[in-house]
């Protein structure tokens, strides 16, 4: 292996990537959108989870003041109340799942429809059933709430749209760049040279593994001076795990890159691949209530581990002693990955 | 007797059903150009890439300087493909570099920027040049490492003339240089021009093999007369010369011209447009297959 040569290759892809102003632009701006809109989504009071029809009542947003509904269910959080003209009208909007949940105004008994396979009208129901509940009902239960600080969603939900984020580029950066170059020939050409194909994949690797670390720490300060983000745990930590994360994935990109020239099939590939990654590693929300067998699944993805060491460090101020599983699950995927992407890689078409 | 630079000992190779080279065996002597001249899908293109070592071969055996070819061989030969893309995003000058960087021995990058009249350009995107430029930079890239031996594919493939021209003179440097070059061409004015000795390939094998002079001498004796079609009168009965139509004009291949006017004189042909030429390495081809080299049967 001669550094000289991997040195040449890691600083053109660079460059290409640097130069090439539309996919530069994106790389920053997707995540940093993301993380924008969601922030303020998710985040206060903004945040409506459950849509609720009223009617009769003239369309638009409902003034719960006037509305002639129990008292006690005007008071439910994250819902948002839509007046309806009519029943027909309120039916159709509760078939299509534009709302969750009808209900008449008027005085009791009250009526209300619901769609039976919606969870959400089912927990509805159960909120609506309790607002009529007699007031003595809190001499039943006690309330505690959770001690110490609490962790906004928005610090939950950052590290691991970061980690998607590295996902989506590692994969693509490196496994259709490859695939790409093998079609139009750049690949056979290098060939033609004294490159070695661990040269080249290091450096490609190297590269990409660069590039997510400096958009990374891009899209962190963009997002922070709106955010503000805790950080519990070490920032050193925090850049090792995602440095391995980065690592593994942009290895797994060129074992999928290895072998064939099909931009469309590996674009397919890629899809297959980052799809149940992006739903099952609980980037988004917890799969904690899913069969065992997808929990299962999710520990063989690389994007879970890296989700679950981020948010650790990230949110619950982890050392890298607590995240030892995530990191050498990490690092193994990354190696059998890269031995196999190196053994079956093909210069050719 | 010298021993030859490279040697191509039957080198076969297979795809499935397909035989694409067949059997081929040649020697390639120090500071000489060898050719390679054939049709499209003639088997030029496996043939180098294989000897390139691009290919796997499926029977044979290459030598270079006597020996199977040395880990080292990528640093010591240049070469340059039929149809390559580049690293985008990358200046002319980056691209060399880049290149050059491969390479443990390389050339001064500005004289080989002068050499293949890259200066203008040096600065532009490599994907912003015209086809004689793009030829004129791959043709840098082969020669980044001062290479000893240099395999060229189809070199001149969609260059206009004066394009044309100036590539022929940055290889005729070369071989002034002393450089072994190898080049597929199906060009016979380019194998004329560059080569000192020439194989011709047709369905993957060599067909015969020699100087070009050599070859014409062997293989086309005589010269050609040629004349449009409709000014050829009804004669072929008992004409002494072949004749073959190609295109809009009759083709006669004749080694007495003098005989063959007065016959076609005689039968009031109209030799109005009437071309005489001596023979070439493309009559070479049409008497060995019978069919030409540009436009396949």
């Amino acid at each position: 292996m001669r550094f000289e040569r991997l040195w040449a290759v890691f600083y053109a892809r660079n460059l290409e990537f640097f130069r090439d102003r539309s996919a530069l632009g994106w790389n920053f701006i997707f995540p940093f959108l993301i993380v924008l809109g969601f922030g303020v989504i998710f985040s206060g009071k903004g945040f409506k989870e459950y849509r609720i029809g009223i009617f009769p009542h003239p369309s638009g947003t409902v003034s719960l003041d006037r509305a002639k509904i129990p008292a006690g269910f005007k008071e439910i959080r994250y819902a948002e109340f839509i007046g309806i003209h009519s029943l027909e009208e309120g039916l159709e909007k509760l078939r299509h799942h534009r709302i969750d949940f009808l209900l008449e105004t008027g005085l009791a008994p009250h009526r209300y429809w619901i769609d039976d396979s919606s969870p959400k009208a089912y927990a509805i129901e159960g909120v609506f059933k309790g607002s009529l509940s007699p007031a003595n009902v809190e001499t039943l239960v006690q309330k505690e709430e959770i001690q110490g600080k609490q962790i906004r969603y928005i610090d939950w939900f950052f590290p691991g749209i970061l980690s998607m984020n590295m996902m989506f580029s590692a994969l693509w950066g490196v496994g259709y760049i490859v695939v790409r170059y093998r079609k139009n020939g750049v690949l056979k050409r290098l060939h033609a040279t004294p490159l070695t194909a661990l040269e080249y994949l290091l450096a490609q690797i190297l590269s990409r593994l660069f590039l997510l670390i400096f958009t990374l720490t891009v899209v962190w300060i963009g997002c922070n001076l709106f955010f503000s983000f805790t950080v519990e745990g070490s920032y050193a930590d925090l850049f090792i795990v995602f440095g391995v994360g980065g690592l593994s994935m942009c290895a797994l990109g060129l074992l999928l890159a290895s072998r064939g020239s099909s931009e469309e099939f590996t674009d397919g590939v890629l899809n297959f691949i980052t799809w149940p990654m992006m739903f099952l590693s609980e980037v988004w929300f917890s799969i904690d209530s899913a069969p065992e067998w997808i929990k299962l699944a999710s520990k063989a993805l690389p994007l879970t581990h890296m989700v679950k060491a981020a948010r650790k460090v990230m949110n619950d101020g982890a050392g890298l002693s607590e995240v030892t599983l995530e990191l050498t699950v990490l690092i193994s995927i990354a190696v059998v990955c890269l031995v196999a992407g190196a053994a079956l890689f093909s210069w050719r078409k | 007797m010298v021993q030859p630079l490279l040697e191509i000992i039957d080198i076969t190779k297979r795809y499935g059903e397909i035989t694409a080279v067949d059997g081929v065996s040649v020697a390639v002597d120090e500071g000489t150009c060898f050719g390679l001249l054939g049709p499209n899908g003639a088997g030029k293109t496996t043939l180098l890439e294989i000897i390139e070592g691009i290919l796997p071969q499926s029977a044979g055996e290459i030598l270079y300087k006597g020996l199977p070819r040395p880990a080292s061989f990528r640093e010591e030969v240049g070469i340059q493909f039929q149809q390559t893309a580049l690293l985008s995003f990358l200046t002319i000058r980056e691209t060399l570099r880049t290149f050059q960087r491969l390479y443990r021995k390389s050339r001064d990058l500005k004289g080989l920027i002068r050499e293949c009249r890259l200066e203008e350009i040096v600065d532009q995107h490599n994907d912003k040049i015209s086809g004689g430029q793009r030829q004129r930079l791959l043709l840098a890239l082969a020669l980044v490492n001062d290479p000893e031996l240099l395999f060229l594919d189809e070199p001149s493939t969609g260059l206009d003339p004066h394009a044309r021209r100036d590539l022929w003179d940055i290889i005729e440097r070369q071989k002034s240089l002393g450089k072994t070059l190898v080049l597929t061409t199906h060009y016979m004015e380019e194998a004329q021009h560059l080569c000192d000795e020439v194989a011709i390939m047709d369905h993957g094998k060599i067909i015969a093999r020699g100087t070009p002079e050599a070859l014409v001498s062997t293989h086309c004796k005589g010269a050609t007369v040629s004349l449009p079609q409709s000014g050829f009168p009804e004669i072929q009965e008992g004409f002494p010369w072949p004749v073959q139509k190609i295109r809009e004009r009759v083709v006669i291949h004749t080694d007495a011209v003098n005989s063959c006017l007065a016959v076609l004189m005689r039968n009031g042909a109209q030799l109005d447009e009437m071309v005489i030429r001596s023979p070439n390495l493309e009559d070479v081809f049409l008497n060995l297959t019978g069919h030409q080299l540009r436009n396949e049967k």
